[in-house]
């Protein structure tokens, strides 16, 4: 979407072709594609308000006194405080669960940029037996809910391996994300033929080939790849919630919706309190967005989708 | 493996394309190598827990210490029977459908006559951009937290509604909490699928529009006969995705709902399967019920499939 044309041609080419025609009628065209050009950006910024607005009352919430429901405290002018902040960390420790919540992540996203990134390369730029195979594998595998999956995963990781509680058990069922390997796959497909042929002529390895030439390529497509894969395990709560029973070990989504299920009734200010958590782990992932939203490229991101 | 970014001068440079294997590999089998961590990895994770899973529901199945040697009869479709006898289990496959029927077409429709307002937009559209992803790249636990409040007996959306509020409260209401929870994830999920719109509104040629306004076509009649079929392929993708996210419902049962209430009004298939596979014990009738919801889910995006071909 950066750079991509948005001129608004149906009604840029209506006005011109009028044009043509008759002067007035143009300039009646243009004020009739004015006026609805207005009308768009109004639907528009309504719509976008409404997805805001609870993010909005949520940053508000966290800090005041006694977050009501009247439309007045919307803007309220007083009552600020940390104190939601220091509730909720006394029943859930913020810093040891965004801790989790990070290891949790950056493993997977470790992972996925490894073996991902080998992965991509191998299904796009070599042939071998097999990469048909794979790569249909991977479409399928895109139509197996985990839920299926749950039961089974849950008796191998924390029975059979004994990995409840740990993060190598949290990380494992994600380790590799398969719409990264789509991405990989497309970028390097992506890059012309030539580079590589010219190598092998040159008489380069394979492997020469992949570590001087593809990966340095690859920087903006990690990008894309890692905001995409950020988003699951920083907020994925099923499965951490199934295989971890220590608190200590709980990423914050899971210890945020155990304060909601089961700790605020018995809070002096719960509504404060759960926004208050509620900021805490929605504003990393929010901020990462804002600063990297170029690079949730709706192309990129597509491609990883269809394959 | 130890220098991803300086490139080591490989050791063996005549050992690679050339092998006596590479005949049988295939020309690289380098890519082979490269790939066996991901091929290990789906097998691991996605090819084996599915088998097992199907083969838990055929068996009388139970947790047991990892050393233990015990037997796990064959049992047929006693799970199956189980599963399809309990009316709690029927009622959430009910209260799915409920959610698909509001939370499908609700996303197919919003996010393509958004995707198509946003594409015409030059001025400010990565702040319209921002706003539209943002609930999708949040945690639904965090926004289930604003949801609750907003949505509680004496939450701002009733403060607004005064005498039209519905009583009991939304969340609370065994005829709205369904439908409650279905308006929670479209919004939540919308910018995802308008991403996806965008993508498919860019390869729709400009001419198209152009030659459609020529014959007269207003804005109305060019987005249902360039646009609408222009994204065909994309909408089929939309709905199979919508699908499967649906049908796979629980976070938002369990927190925002408080576990699938009032009174099981919520309560969604893999709510069930956490409840009686993990929570009771049953890991054999929640693994049936998991394999009835799949092909549920497969007999749907086949006919979402079949929908975006024909025309």
């Amino acid at each position: 979407m950066p750079g991509q044309k948005t001129s608004d041609g149906p009604v840029d080419a209506r006005s011109g072709a009028v044009a043509e025609v008759a002067e007035p009628s143009a300039a009646q065209a243009r004020s009739g594609a004015r006026r609805s050009r207005i009308a768009l950006y109004a639907v528009l910024a309504l719509v976008a308000l409404a997805f805001v607005f609870p993010f909005w009352f949520m940053a508000v919430g966290a800090f005041q006194e006694n977050p009501t429901s009247s439309p007045a405290d919307l803007f309220p002018t007083g009552g600020w405080t940390t104190q939601n902040f220091t509730e909720i960390n006394s029943r859930v420790s913020l810093l040891r669960s965004l801790l989790n919540s990070l290891i949790f992540t950056l493993g997977v996203l470790a992972g996925t940029l490894t073996f991902g990134l080998l992965a991509g390369y191998a299904l796009s730029r070599l042939r071998w037996r097999g990469r048909g195979a794979l790569f249909a594998i991977m479409l399928g595998v895109q139509a197996i809910p985990f839920q299926l999956l749950m039961i089974p995963l849950y008796v191998q990781v924390t029975r059979t391996y004994g990995l409840g509680d740990t993060y190598l058990g949290m990380i494992l069922p994600f380790l590799i994300n398969t719409t990264a390997v789509f991405i990989f796959r497309q970028f390097f497909l992506s890059l012309p033929e030539s580079l590589f042929e010219a190598a092998r002529i040159d008489g380069a390895s394979e492997l020469r080939i992949l570590f001087s030439i593809a990966v340095p390529l690859v920087k903006p497509a990690i990008a894309t790849v890692a905001l995409i894969t950020f988003i699951g395990p920083w907020n994925e709560f099923l499965w951490p919630f199934l295989i971890t029973k220590q608190a200590t070990m709980q990423p914050l989504a899971v210890a945020l919706a155990n304060y909601i299920s089961n700790v605020a009734q018995t809070a002096a200010n719960p509504n404060g309190a759960i926004l208050a958590g509620a900021a805490t782990l929605a504003f990393p992932v929010v901020l990462l967005f804002v600063v990297f939203q170029r690079f949730f490229r709706a192309s990129d991101v597509s491609s990883g989708i269809k394959g | 493996m130890s220098t991803a970014t300086t490139p080591t001068p490989a050791r063996r440079p005549a050992s690679r394309s050339r092998l006596p294997l590479g005949g049988k590999l295939g020309p690289q089998p380098l890519g082979l190598l490269l790939a066996a961590p991901y091929v290990l990895f789906l097998a691991a994770v996605m090819a084996w827990p599915l088998l097992q899973a199907v083969w838990i529901s055929f068996h009388d199945y139970f947790f047991t210490a990892p050393t233990a040697v015990v037997e796990h009869p064959f049992v047929g479709f006693e799970n199956y029977v189980t599963a399809v006898t309990d009316p709690q289990v029927r009622q959430s496959f009910v209260n799915i459908a409920v959610f698909l029927v509001i939370n499908v077409p609700l996303t197919a429709i919003l996010s393509l006559v958004l995707a198509s307002a946003l594409n015409r937009v030059v001025r400010f559209a990565s702040v319209f951009r921002v706003a539209f992803y943002v609930p999708y790249v949040t945690a639904s636990v965090s926004l289930i937290g604003v949801w609750m409040l907003l949505f509680s007996s004496d939450g701002l959306v009733n403060t607004i509604l005064g005498p039209l509020a519905p009583d009991p409260s939304w969340l609370v209401n065994s005829s709205l909490a369904m439908p409650s929870i279905a308006l929670y994830v479209t919004w939540k999920q919308l910018g995802f699928y308008i991403l996806l719109y965008l993508a498919a509104l860019q390869n729709i040629p400009k001419e198209l529009y152009e030659s459609a306004s020529m014959d007269g076509a207003g804005a109305i009649a060019r987005f249902r006969h360039v646009t609408v079929p222009g994204v065909r392929s994309v909408t089929a993708l939309v709905l199979i995705l919508a699908i499967i996210t649906g049908a796979n419902l629980f976070t938002e049962p369990y927190l925002l709902t408080n576990g699938g209430g009032p009174d099981g009004a919520s309560t969604s298939p893999v709510l069930l399967i956490y409840q009686k596979g993990i929570q009771q014990t049953n890991p054999d009738v929640a693994s049936a019920i998991g394999v009835l919801l799949v092909i549920g889910i497969g007999l749907l995006s086949m006919l979402a499939a079949r929908a975006g071909k024909e025309d």
